[in-house]
């Protein structure tokens, strides 16, 4: 017997976590069940009782799904091979970074996760939600337990990730090697985190609409939710896109690709609403339109999951793909957008705006930044799902790819620019034209100088790096502007520049989330229109030069990895004879999953990055080795965290906090109070 | 059937060869970039929305090759997509062309944008008018300055 160290588990117990993993699951999909139906009756007949239980219903369903995602990675980290989903997407020999990234890197697991967060948000706002009025939070906790209902028993009935193999194998089939990485073992989380929270602005909008009363209270909770839901989506998407970057080969950034649109999408309808419940906040219009704003958003999210999960539109992404769970999928978002659209058309008469404003004005800026990003989310969804239409209406197959959404999309995003600086300068109510465009001639002179300047530089090149530039430039500079403007008219400079510091951080983080905008404009259309690319068979020793770089092939080696054998070259780039980065791009066979991988080397610079990528050795001697240099790259994931982190910042925003603290006074002035009575 | 499966054979089989190779290409740079401008329309037929300029399938070197045959036996670019058509049908295009049924795909934005902006409109004028009423009900500037004095201490 062991008398030393503790005693190991018995086999026994650590193969029932699974069981009761299971059981969890069970358990969160009853619970689910009565959240949806009891407070949503109580809130109907005002019974406080039935109302009540909502709270206690979304804490149990979260805990019992946090417990059964707990159970399932608690498989994976000891590679329990009786599990069936284990052994198909699981290898002892795999890193345990990627042994936890397996729970969610396939279909069964990353549904589980989506329930999870789904049961989050409502826990949220179970815990935080207490100032809400008790008949709103006891409706939303309700519409969340509806889509907890539907997603629980689409895991239990479809997916199920707790199926046991009758013969345990000796070990599991590994994980796609693609997947082997820790830009893509983050990316589902924070998308799923954005997809998921969403819901949030659905059940307040269904919830709104049940009650039929919008105001700018409901706006003021509702925008906390979109504006979390949202920074993850950025997250989200920037991740997923610096991965491609970087992963698969060539330094594309963005493909079209269906499975990018389906987070693109409610990302574009995210931003709308989050300005749109601002006109609805502050000026109490546009009341209609943003709850159906947010129906749609998160039927967004559920069109990403059924072509996700379904596969129907293939695409590079499509792990994971099964038609009878797209159909589940496909009724799910059928049933939830068919009810909340009629209940919509029923109810969104009653709202009647209050507030009156000029053409001119903020209001109607933000209008046309709504219709910008709705109509372009549209272009989007229109292009991804035309090659179903095509095939199934008029027997044509073909294909919708990148060239049609670069002709069809930049437009809308070229308008949103332009209007950007203007909307953010014009007073609310009634505004005058001439006066933002006078505050922001500086701007535009500095937007047109840079233009000219790109213009002068390069010779002979597309006209897209100089307009991308102006419109950055215009951007950046208009956001500068808007925040100095903040800072009101009294006091010099000093005075101003003490001011600019105290200003509320929900202008800074909408100072940083616009200004990240532009970041990111700069950074893609310099990199589309100045990317300098170079493919050639490249010789040990021999130097050769690509833009300003002397690029030499030092040597190639095998290197065993941890799972996986590499190619591995060594190649060092100069400039001016100095040593400016040695790099060790990869080529890697995956043997538990058969699977070649390319691994570029990159030189991450501020203004440039330095690509490369080594291909097959070649017949007559030497390796094919291509090497980019691609101007501003950085910026783009820069700009897109800039602009998440915006939005943290407008969240801890004294404005919630005050909210939270007088709620905290309120209780403890009542506890006082009580026994006085 | 067997066709779906040699398919999904060469897919799987495909060497892990980058994109374009340095013997695919063309002595003349400009030749060349216009055959990298055309990949970028012509879809790896065998892959997963990927460009044959992208795709490392066999498949796509073999239509760059071919693709580069026919720029150097002197067609035009719409001849080189014409042909590309012909031989794997209208799924090559990664840019639908605008005909027949696909018309609707092209005018879907620019007349939703229409729409959009026809109905903002109209809200806009509605809500202007309630503007110009209540401005008409609201105090004249010397009225307003005279409740100011009044409230002023």
């Amino acid at each position: 017997m062991n008398l030393i160290g503790p005693a190991p588990l018995s086999p026994y117990c650590v193969a029932m976590f699974a069981e009761l993993g299971h059981f969890a699951l069970i358990l969160a999909f009853a619970v689910a069940i009565v959240q949806a139906g009891i407070p949503l009756i109580g809130a109907q007949k005002g019974w406080r009782n039935w109302m009540a239980v909502g709270e206690p219903a979304a804490s149990a369903q979260f805990l019992l799904l946090a417990f059964s995602f707990a159970a399932l990675t608690y498989a994976f980290v000891t590679s329990d091979f009786s599990l069936r989903l284990v052994v198909l997407n699981s290898h002892t020999a795999k890193p345990m970074l990627y042994k936890i990234s397996g729970v969610w890197g396939n279909h069964e697991g990353s549904m589980l996760l989506w329930v999870l967060i789904l049961a989050a948000f409502g826990a949220a706002v179970a815990w935080f939600g207490r100032d809400l009025p008790a008949g709103l939070r006891a409706r939303v906790l309700s519409v969340q337990a509806m889509i907890g209902v539907a997603f629980i028993g689409f895991i239990i009935f479809t997916s199920n990730p707790f199926l046991r193999m009758a013969e345990p194998p000796f070990d599991g089939q590994g994980l796609n090697p693609l997947l082997q990485d820790p830009g893509l073992a983050f990316h589902p989380p924070f998308l799923y985190l954005g997809y998921v929270g969403l819901s949030m602005a659905f059940s307040f909008a269904v919830a709104a609409l049940i009650e039929g009363r919008v105001d700018a209270a409901w706006a003021r909770w509702v925008r906390p939710w979109t504006l979390a839901a949202w920074l993850f989506l950025t997250i989200g998407i920037a991740l997923g896109s610096w991965w491609a970057y970087y992963e698969l080969g060539w330094g594309g950034f963005w493909f079209w690709d269906p499975v990018e649109n389906a987070s693109f999408m409610p990302w574009l309808v995210a931003t709308a609403l989050l300005h749109s419940a601002i006109v609805v906040e502050k000026r109490e219009v546009l009341k209609a339109w943003t709850i159906l704003l947010a129906i749609i958003a998160f039927g967004f999210s559920l069109s990403g999951t059924f072509i996700v999960r379904s596969g129907v539109l293939t695409s590079v992404h499509a792990f994971a793909s099964d038609p009878t769970r797209g159909l589940y999928v496909l009724v799910i978002f059928a049933v939830f957008m068919g009810s909340a659209l009629t209940l919509f058309a029923a109810r969104a008469g009653a709202m009647e705006a209050r507030g009156v404003f000029a053409p001119v004005s903020r209001e109607s800026a933000l209008l046309l930044n709504n219709i910008l990003l709705a109509v372009s989310a549209f272009v989007v969804f229109v292009g991804t799902i035309w090659p179903l239409v095509a095939e199934m209406a008029f027997g044509r197959k073909l294909s919708v790819g990148a060239p049609f959404f670069n002709v069809a999309f930049p437009p809308f995003m070229i308008g949103i620019a332009i209007l950007l600086p203007i909307g953010a300068l014009l007073p609310w109510k009634r505004g005058q034209l001439g006066r933002v465009l006078y505050r922001l001639r500086g701007a535009l002179a500095l937007a047109i100088a840079f233009a000219l300047l790109a213009y002068a530089v390069q010779t002979g090149r597309s006209n897209l790096g100089p307009i991308g530039l102006a419109l950055g430039a215009w951007v950046l500079a208009g956001t500068a502007t808007d925040l100095w403007q903040r800072t009101g008219r009294g006091g010099g400079t000093g005075d101003r520049l003490k001011r600019l510091m105290r200003l509320p951080r929900a202008d800074w983080g909408r100072g940083l989330a616009h200004g990240g905008l532009g970041i990111v404009i700069i950074g893609i259309t310099s990199l589309l229109a100045w990317q300098i690319e170079d493919i050639r068979v490249a010789r040990e020793g021999e130097p050769f030069t690509v833009g300003d770089y002397e690029i030499t092939l030092d040597e190639v080696r095998q290197v065993q990895g941890p799972n996986y054998i590499s190619t591995m070259a060594t190649i060092t780039a100069r400039q001016d004879g100095k040593v400016v980065a040695v790099l060790h791009p990869e080529k890697r066979v995956y043997p538990v999953e058969a699977m070649p991988t390319t691994e570029a080397d990159i030189d991450n610079g501020f203004w440039r990055d330095l690509y490369l990528v080594i291909g097959d050795r070649q017949e007559g001697g030497g390796w094919a080795v291509r090497t980019y240099v691609k101007p501003f790259a950085n910026w783009i994931w820069g700009g897109a965290i800039l602009m998440a982190f915006g939005g943290i910042l407008s969240l801890t925003d004294r404005r919630y906090r005050v909210a939270a603290g007088a709620r905290r006074r309120k209780r403890r002035i009542a506890a006082t109070a009580a026994p006085a009575e | 059937m067997l066709r779906a499966l040699a398919l999904i054979l060469a897919f799987l089989i495909a060497l892990p060869a980058l994109a374009v190779q340095p013997d695919e290409v063309l002595d003349d740079p400009a030749l060349e970039a216009r055959a990298r401008e055309l990949s970028q329309e012509l879809r790896c037929v065998v892959c997963r929305g990927e460009n044959i300029d992208e795709s490392n399938a066999g498949i796509a070197r073999d239509i760059r090759i071919l693709l580069r045959e026919r720029l150097k036996a002197g067609d035009s670019d719409q001849e080189v997509l014409d042909f590309m058509v012909e031989r794997y049908g209208e799924y090559v295009l990664m840019r639908p062309t605008a005909k027949g049924a696909n018309l609707l795909l092209w005018v879907a934005g620019p007349l939703m944008l229409l729409l959009a902006l026809f109905v903002a409109f109209g809200y806009i004028r509605a809500r202007s008018r309630a503007s110009e009423r209540e401005a008409a009900a609201a105090l004249s500037p010397e009225e307003a300055k005279r409740l100011e004095e009044l409230l002023g201490d």
